[in-house]
């Protein structure tokens, strides 16, 4: 097991490390200069905003420079943000998304759960197909549009909540809920398939036959087998929530990453870019990681194989 | 007891004519092609079969556009900006009325909008008619989702059969190298790329098709490696066919459920990120429109000029729920193992 993990650990840190490689020759590559306004600047302005942000530099030297400060926690100078470094911004901007991603993880999954265990349960019935639908729904209409929805009904027409603000528990509702609705579909929709599946086994009859009543059959037994592969899913439940974030955050005037993201594409700041990058690609990894090795602690079979992550 | 024989009467037997025996081995139905197979099990899921006509009638609307829209899309009229809808001499719902600082007037008799023209959807922020916009965004977006589909479906099918037909280092290699894609969310690679090579339709296909070919990619190649030392494939080895034969001719269609689930699955995919970059204002530009910047210009005054909003966000998520139900339906179709 510690050599799983130790192999595991070390291809997170070579992906991390191409992943960085290959947004900064990507940001490189980009034409154009990152100064709004160079044209009226003078020959030796230019050559002191080069020196401050190092990009008098040979390429290969600013890459090494790069790589060297991002292991140290430095991810440089944003360009817009009035100057601040990176990872300071990061710093500051990274509670709010937390929090409304793992709020919604944990609505999303437990409601999700119960759906899907309640789908499953009763099978083939009117509450099996509100489910689906409800499932069907939840994965198909985008997320962006489920925050509007909200924030004009719940916020605009019925005053229940803030429309765009951050400062109480009561601000982070509606945009919990909008990020929660695809993570509650996929479980559902998970949890559905798997709970059909311990329900059909061999070990569930054998727990019917020694005379154990429904609700002890569904606790004991069928609710936590299936509860295992559903673990799989936090990979891309948590990539849906990057991408969320950044429309919800937007949406709802949330000072987090994923609108600092929005904001630093829109104004072509790139180190803010790699930056957030950087951070986004290191939480999948960990993730994942996370994921695979809780996966091989319950399921030994699984132990070698990669796990899947598609959004 | 035990040696005394059972005596059957003769007559318990009946001699079987010769006639009968055919018959008892001839196959009544009709022996299906898998397609046919699996059509046969689409038709029954209504929900599929109803998103199916959804779609065909959405993309024949949408394409068909380009010859009879109802007006230009791209026409500006600044004198009939955000007209409400209206339908005829109008009623509820599309009567052209409009709520304006709280009392409700005739938008269009006060735009002085002549009788008898009206906007069944309302216009924009620029006087454009919404109708046709909606018809122009929908072709817009259904055109890169298709494109994106179409490079997700070559390079993922390519990788996957090379990396599955080959094995060893090969495969090896190229799925390290699927797993460091994989490990960057795929929205970022996107957003990337788009930043790289400005927005437009065809760089934000291609953005969307080179993370979207990961699952291809892996689906195809788990197929690949479970059909490789199969009889069929062992027996066309045996014979001597060349590689680039055995792989179109033999695994390609057996691998065809496996590559259309997925690609019903890819599109909507496509399409969702395409309206989500056009939503975060990094998507296609004007004059162009697609479903996402539709919503994204309807989002600015959406609180008062809701409309706006509303019929793109509908198209937008009939469109999405259709190819989901449509890619539910050929999934359980193709592979009834899998129906839950």
């Amino acid at each position: 097991m510690r050599k799983y993990i130790l192999k595991r650990v070390l291809y997170m840190l070579l992906t991390l490390f191409l992943i960085a490689t290959i947004t900064f020759f990507l940001m490189k590559l980009l034409p154009g200069t990152p100064y709004q306004n160079q044209d009226k600047m003078s020959a030796s302005q230019i050559h002191m905003m080069n020196v401050q942000y190092g990009l008098n530099k040979p390429v290969w030297q600013q890459y090494l420079i790069y790589i060297f400060g991002m292991v140290h926690g430095n991810l440089g100078i944003s360009f817009q943000f009035s100057s601040q470094p990176v990872s300071y911004l990061i710093a500051t901007r990274i509670g709010p998304s937390l929090q409304l991603g793992i709020q919604a993880m944990i609505v999303g999954s437990i409601l999700g759960i119960l759906l899907g265990a309640i789908a499953a349960i009763r099978k083939n019935t009117w509450a099996d197909t509100l489910a689906t639908l409800l499932a069907i729904l939840g994965m198909s209409i985008p997320n962006f549009v489920f925050a509007v929805l909200l924030q004009y009904i719940l916020g605009f027409k019925l005053k229940l909540f803030p429309i765009a603000l951050w400062d109480n528990f009561s601000s982070s509702i509606l945009p919990t809920i909008a990020l929660a609705m695809m993570p509650l579909a996929e479980t559902a929709r998970f949890m559905r398939t798997e709970m059909i599946d311990v329900l059909n086994s061999d070990y569930i009859m054998l727990a019917r036959a020694k005379g154990l009543t429904q609700a002890g059959v569904v606790w004991h037994h069928a609710l936590r087998n299936s509860l295992i592969p559903v673990i799989t899913l936090a990979g891309p439940l948590a990539v849906n929530l990057m991408t969320g974030s950044m429309v919800v955050e937007n949406i709802f005037s949330i000072p987090g990453i994923g609108e600092q993201f929005v904001k630093s594409i829109t104004t072509n700041d790139y180190p803010t870019i790699m930056g957030v990058t950087m951070v986004y690609s290191l939480m999948l990894v960990v993730v994942i990681l996370i994921v695979d090795i809780l996966y091989g602690i319950i399921d030994p079979r699984i132990r070698l194989s990669g796990s899947e992550v598609n959004a | 007891m035990a040696d005394e024989k059972m005596q059957l009467p003769k007559d318990a037997f009946e001699p079987l004519q010769a006639t009968e025996q055919l018959n008892s081995e001839r196959i009544a139905a009709p022996s299906l092609t898998f397609l046919q197979d699996a059509w046969r099990r689409l038709k029954k899921n209504k929900a599929a079969v109803i998103s199916l006509w959804v779609l065909v009638v959405i993309i024949i609307l949408a394409v068909g556009s380009i010859w009879f829209s109802p007006r230009n899309p791209n026409a500006q009229n600044a004198a009939y900006a955000n007209l409400p809808p209206k339908i005829g001499g109008g009623f509820w719902g599309f009567d052209g009325k409009a709520n304006i600082a709280g009392a409700v007037v005739d938008a269009y008799k006060q735009a002085g909008v002549p009788k008898g023209t009206y906007y069944i959807l309302g216009t924009d922020y620029l006087g454009r008619d919404l109708l046709s916009r909606i018809l122009f965004g929908t072709r817009i977006s259904l055109l890169v989702a298709f494109v994106a589909t179409f490079f997700d479906l070559v390079i993922g099918v390519a990788y996957g059969m090379i990396s599955g037909w080959y094995g060893g280092r090969v495969d090896t290699i190229m799925q390290r190298v699927l797993e460091v894609i994989s490990s960057v969310p795929n929205l970022v690679v996107v957003i990337l790329m788009i930043v790289v090579f400005k927005p437009g339709i065809f760089s934000i296909s291609m953005a969307i098709a080179i993370t979207g070919w990961i699952t291809m990619a892996r689906l195809i190649r788990a197929q690949t490696l479970k059909m490789k030392d199969q009889e069929f494939i062992l027996a066309a080895r045996t014979l001597g066919e060349s590689t680039r034969k055995i792989a179109l001719k033999h695994l390609l269609p057996n691998l065809s459920s496996t590559i259309i689930i997925q690609l019903m699955f890819t599109i909507p995919t496509a399409i969702f990120f395409e309206a989500f970059l056009s939503f975060i204002g990094i998507g296609i530009s004007a004059p162009n429109a697609s479903l996402g910047t539709l919503l994204n210009d309807g989002y600015k005054t959406f609180r008062f000029l809701p409309y706006q909003m509303w019929y793109p966000a509908a198209v937008l998520s009939i469109i999405m729920i259709a190819f989901n139900l449509l890619a539910d339906g050929l999934r359980d179709a193709f592979d009834p193992r899998t129906r839950g």
